[in-house]
């Protein structure tokens, strides 16, 4: 009985801080200014401004999750395959090392890259080619996207594909398995666990950013989370705010039961 | 044939990785204030970046809190371990369950309820609101490190030192600390970096006039882009490299076991 007690701070600061905030987003989310309850915070993302956000926020993260997908899974595979030689663990570092930098300054050098008068483009006249308008296009924002949460994507499945004895592969060889039957019957389906939680992991944060959209976009593309950030920073209105942030909360709660309902034994989780 | 195909498809990634910071430590270097001119080698932007106070006191804030929010949260998470390890079943789930909650939350969901939940309470945001928040966001992260180190505790160990006399606490410094330190260390880390890093939470729960170096790059990034910051990108890069070569040198193995870590758990 007195163990458990150490965990007393940990659950009293878990109440404080997770959950009556959370209890305080569903409160203010439901109540007007007076206190009454109220769905209209909710509906109000049907206005068209807020659902045009909404939607491209959907958009551009879903092509980010595919793009992060097709990019990650070669490079998994072929860290697998280094691992065997015992070579991958440099290999990796080299690929997480850039998630070490802070992320405002990583976003920060793709302006300096697409921007009008940017490398890109100062590249790209040298060689006699017209310049490319990318800045405050959706693209940027994708560019930004894919190259912030890449790693999320590489690392989920990394830890599912090491897991797959050679020996199992080998096996389906042996019963005369091509390489593509091979990886469709055998890889791809053990895999699963790692593909959930990395499309999770990167489809989450993609979907609610707001400062990838804010610095590559110009502040001219709203996603979601600009709309919802104005309302916390600008008009002040937190109900309006907390009710927005419950739509996004359905989205999280999704992929949380996603994850929930495909990696049992949290291998294939990122964090 | 297939090895050069690898060897292509890695080099291609690591140029979309590493060309943007490439470019930054080049800037960097460069005399003149246009990206698009190279006006020769110059550290001026190393000496403006040194002598601005917005850059120096951000930098000096964003490792105050993440010094304070680590040694904090790995107090208390590594206790939170001890006893979640002795609770029952159910128990045990939902507080796992809710460990859970902030990491898979988006960044901006738990800023804006940690910042509902002060302004609520009449707590003005300030430093210190910050430094709450970021404790909030490292427990979880210090829990999953040292939790599977606990599991692994040989139980039958602590009761032999407390059979050939050792004290409680005694036997606890000498036979279980130990064990559990490589876990207690990465989650210290992995806190300290995820709180260095943490722009969203931040900006919503920081007081005005307190300014960390993401959200100093933030607010600079609106009014355009100072030469002094790619300065800062390479100082940031550059250190934050040597730290990684020296926690991974002394054995080449415990490289591998070092990046592993941060492969489990990031």
């Amino acid at each position: 009985m007195r163990k458990q007690l150490a965990a007393g701070p940990y659950l009293i600061w878990m109440i404080g801080f997770t959950v009556i905030p959370l209890i305080l987003i569903v409160y203010y989310g439901l109540t007007d200014t007076t206190g009454a309850f109220t769905l209209n915070n909710i509906m109000a993302i049907a206005e068209p401004q807020r659902m045009a956000a909404l939607i491209r926020s959907l958009q551009l993260s879903l092509i980010c999750t595919v793009i992060c997908l097709f990019l990650a899974y070669p490079l998994a595979m072929i860290l697998k395959n280094l691992s065997r030689g015992g070579k991958s663990g440099l290999m990796i570092f080299i690929f997480i090392l850039p998630m070490w930098m802070n992320f405002l300054l990583r976003t920060m050098a793709w302006q300096v890259i697409l921007s009008r008068n940017g490398l890109l483009n100062t590249f790209l006249n040298s060689i006699g080619l017209p310049s490319v308008n990318l800045i405050n296009t959706n693209a940027a924002i994708v560019f930004g996207m894919v190259y912030n949460y890449l790693p999320f994507m590489v690392l989920p499945l990394y830890n599912v594909l090491v897991k797959i004895s050679n020996d199992t592969i080998e096996a389906a060889h042996d019963l005369g398995a091509s390489w593509l039957q091979t990886f469709f019957r055998v890889i791809l389906p053990l895999s699963v666990p790692g593909i959930i939680s990395g499309i999770t992991m990167v489809f989450v944060p993609a979907l609610t950013t707001f400062v990838i959209s804010d610095i590559l976009g110009g502040g001219l593309i709203l996603l979601i989370g600009n709309v919802i950030e104005q309302e916390f920073t600008f008009t002040a209105n937190w109900h309006l705010g907390s009710g927005l942030s419950l739509i996004l909360m359905i989205f999280i709660l999704f992929s949380m039961f996603l994850i929930a309902k495909y990696d049992k034994e949290g291998n294939g989780t990122a964090f | 044939m297939k090895k050069i195909a690898q060897f292509g498809y890695l080099a291609a990634i690591f140029i979309f990785l590493y060309a943007p910071i490439a470019a930054l430590i080049i800037l960097s270097f460069n005399e003149s204030k246009y990206m698009s001119s190279w006006g020769g080698f110059s550290l001026k932007w190393y000496e403006s970046m040194l002598n601005s106070d917005l850059i120096m006191s951000a930098l000096q804030n964003t490792l105050y809190i993440a010094i304070i929010s680590s040694v904090v949260a790995t107090i208390i998470g590594t206790a939170a371990c001890m006893g979640i390890n002795h609770m029952k079943k159910l128990p045990r789930t939902i507080v796992m369950g809710l460990t859970n909650v902030p990491m898979l939350n988006a960044d901006i969901v738990t800023g804006i309820s940690l910042m509902l939940c002060f302004l609520a309470f009449g707590i003005t945001l300030s430093m210190q609101t910050v430094i709450l928040a970021h404790i909030t966001f490292n427990i979880p992260y210090v829990i999953l490190s040292v939790m599977p180190r606990i599991k692994q505790l040989e139980p039958s160990t602590f009761e032999a030192a407390m059979d050939l006399g050792a004290s409680r606490s005694y036997a606890f410094v000498k036979v279980v600390l130990p064990d559990i330190m490589p876990g207690i260390l990465s989650g210290f880390l992995l806190a300290f970096t995820m709180s260095l890093d943490d722009f969203i939470i931040t900006h919503f729960t920081k007081g005005a006039g307190i300014n960390t170096i993401s959200t100093l790059v933030y607010a600079e990034l609106r009014k355009g882009i100072k030469p002094n910051l790619y300065a800062l990108s390479t100082v940031l890069f550059v250190s934050v490299l040597i730290l990684l070569i020296i926690m991974n040198l002394p054995k080449r193995e415990k490289k591998v076991k070092t990046v592993n870590n941060k492969e489990n758990y990031t």
